[in-house]
């Protein structure tokens, strides 16, 4: 059963240069309990996408399709119903945890506020609350640290309260972006723990560039290029049979493959090249990759790819 | 804190020595000589006599350092002199001034703020609306109109042609009737700078991840501006409030002078006039004391309102 479903959504935003195509036509699916992992390169797209599902776009975006939660158009609900449905059925943890905690009000207090909003508990409950909650994302002495402010902690810690703050309210389905940003590699490790743990029973998207975190925590995987998916398979499809060169060039760039960058910039967003959008950085590249652009098409074991030569 | 707070305070003496050295001087160096102008009789003449007398009373006959130091060491005892003109102590006038002046710098501060905050956030959430064009075109104008300009057509209007309001005065010790055009003259044009900062700084506030943190977890756009954003959008607010209060304390020379307000603005102008060294000494030295004090209070404040400033015992 699908708990979210986007069908051919576009997010378009309107700059001075021009209308920004951030997201292009995207469908893809989330079924329950399952980790999805959203990943690309800066500038692709993906944060939108996270934030066009929460409907926390600025005033600029003009948004298409449909995104279903639960069967219910997202994109319909009345701005109150929305503002119900966020923290407390969808929950988005944020990247920055460094500028995304409001630096004047008191991290205790900050996760207490929705706690308050949705299950209406008193101050003093909610703050309860909260402090266990601080004890669950294993923030020691939780009482204390609940009084103090954000500048207190360290970045590590701030991703605990972050991700103490998005599942206060249990929700059923969590947009994660970029948890691992900025962190060393143990505090990440430690983080990746975390997430596993308190998100077993939960649907997530997880959005991100770390093909390291997304390995440890994800059942399937998108790759996503200027706007578009290029590829989602299954995890072990993905690293034992990637089919999109994109994708290949991706995995070739980690560390332990050697660190080879794909060669190339991404495409400006205003203006998509005609054809496929990646046959500048392609080795594969053909004629016909330089004039048509290539549908999204299964390969079997629900592993899907856009390209002319993934059959071959 | 404590160690803060006495910090502040040393700090105040060599600025306060600044202070009283430049003004003795200035004032010595300005021609004219209030013995000859407070020994002037009603028909103009002087008696060189009692000019000379005044003068060895007064201690007017000794160099200037030594003038200095005696008055210093006066001051140190707490004793700031005698004006020439009322023989009164210079203190008491100060106070009795003071009062007056605090009384429409208070007023003057709420009419700015109540101007000046709503309308910074309206047009900060409203930005580049019909109503942000206009609170700021009205904030330019009211930072470029001079105080003494709009003071006399508040004047002109409300009390000569339509005599709703006193044209000038103090009334009885300062009634709100007689407070009213000069707390709108100087409140206005305070209110200008702090709306187009109120609007800035809440421009900036709004447009910070913690914003977007505070809309995801599902707060009401009510509590995201008036809570999450207004909280930080206050601390530059209330640095500009602080300083601009500490301008009006010291008194608003043209707008006192203007509306014949009794404040310390006036009663510095009146004494240069006169000659009266003691009072614009005194004056100086308090309007000193007071304006360093004004920015000390605003820098505890922050503390209060910024939690990530921090006074260390340091």
């Amino acid at each position: 059963m699908n708990l979210l479903e986007i069908i051919n959504l576009t997010t378009h935003f309107q700059t001075p240069d021009g209308i920004v195509q951030a997201v292009d036509k995207i469908d893809l699916s989330i079924r329950e309990k399952e980790t999805f992992g959203l990943i690309g390169e800066t500038g692709c797209g993906k944060t939108v996408i996270g934030l066009t599902i929460m409907r926390l776009l600025p005033p600029t975006a003009t948004v298409g399709g449909e995104i279903l939660y639960n069967g219910k158009n997202l994109l319909e609900v009345s701005e109150t119903g929305m503002r119900k449905i966020r923290g407390e059925e969808i929950a988005i943890i944020l990247q920055n945890p460094t500028t995304s905690l409001n630096p004047v009000l008191k991290v205790g207090e900050q996760i207490a506020e929705a706690i308050r909003l949705h299950q209406g508990l008193n101050k003093h409950d909610a703050k309860k609350k909260a402090i266990e909650m601080l004890d669950s994302v294993r923030i020691s002495s939780p009482s204390r640290r609940a009084n103090e402010y954000p500048h207190k902690f360290s970045g590590g810690m701030k991703q605990r309260v972050m991700i103490a703050m998005g599942l206060a309210c249990d929700p059923s389905f969590i947009i994660a972006d970029e948890p691992t940003k900025g962190l060393d590699v143990t505090i990440k490790a430690q983080i990746v723990e975390l997430m596993k743990e308190m998100t077993e029973h939960k649907a997530m998207l997880l959005i991100t560039h770390d093909l390291g975190v997304a390995a440890e925590m994800c059942d399937r995987i998108a790759l996503m290029y200027a706007g578009e998916l290029v590829e989602y398979a299954p995890l072990d499809e993905i690293f034992e049979k990637p089919l999109h060169p994109y994708t290949i060039g991706f995995l070739n760039s980690l560390p332990k493959k050697g660190l080879v960058p794909i060669p190339g910039m991404s495409p400006s967003l205003i203006n998509f090249p005609d054809g496929c959008r990646f046959h500048s950085r392609c080795d594969y590249a053909t004629g016909e990759c330089k004039q048509k652009h290539p549908d999204m098409v299964e390969m079997g074991n629900g592993h899907f790819v856009r390209c002319f030569h993934a059959r071959s | 804190m404590f160690n803060y707070v006495l910090k502040r305070i040393l700090q105040l003496i060599p600025a306060l020595l600044i202070v009283s050295v430049a003004s003795f001087s200035i004032i010595y160096f300005a021609p004219g000589d209030p013995a000859e102008t407070i020994c002037t009789g009603p028909d103009g003449n002087t008696n060189p006599e009692s000019v000379e007398k005044f003068r060895i009373e007064m201690g007017l006959d000794k160099p200037l350092h030594t003038q200095y130091l005696i008055w210093l060491n006066n001051v140190v005892h707490g004793d700031l002199g005698y004006s020439f003109r009322s023989e009164k102590p210079v203190f008491e006038h100060i106070i009795t001034a003071f009062k007056a002046t605090l009384k429409l710098s208070i007023v003057s501060l709420v009419v700015s703020l109540i101007i000046a905050v709503p309308l910074g956030i309206l047009s900060a959430i409203r930005q580049n609306s019909l109503i942000d064009v206009s609170c700021m075109v009205g904030a330019s104008l009211g930072v470029s109109m001079p105080n003494f300009w709009l003071g006399l057509l508040l004047m002109l209007l409300f009390g000569v042609y339509l005599h709703w309001l006193p044209v000038a005065g103090y009334g009885a010790g300062g009634d709100i009737e007689h407070i009213i055009l000069p707390a709108i003259t100087l409140g206005t044009g305070s209110a200008a700078v702090t709306a187009r900062l109120m609007r800035s700084s809440m421009l900036e506030a709004l447009g910070q991840d913690y914003i977007q943190t505070a809309r995801a977890k599902g707060v009401p756009e009510q509590v995201v501006i008036g809570k999450h954003a207004l909280k930080n959008a206050l601390i530059p607010v209330v640095t500009m409030v602080g300083l601009n209060f500490g301008y009006l304390l010291n008194g608003s020379v043209v707008v006192e002078t203007i509306f014949g307000w009794p404040g310390l603005g006036s009663l510095i102008v009146d004494s240069i006039n006169m000659r009266d060294y003691m009072m614009v000494q005194g004056c100086m030295i308090f309007v000193a004391v007071l304006f360093v004090a004004v920015n000390m209070i605003v820098d505890i404040s922050y503390k209060y309102i910024d939690p990530r400033i921090h006074y260390g015992a340091a």
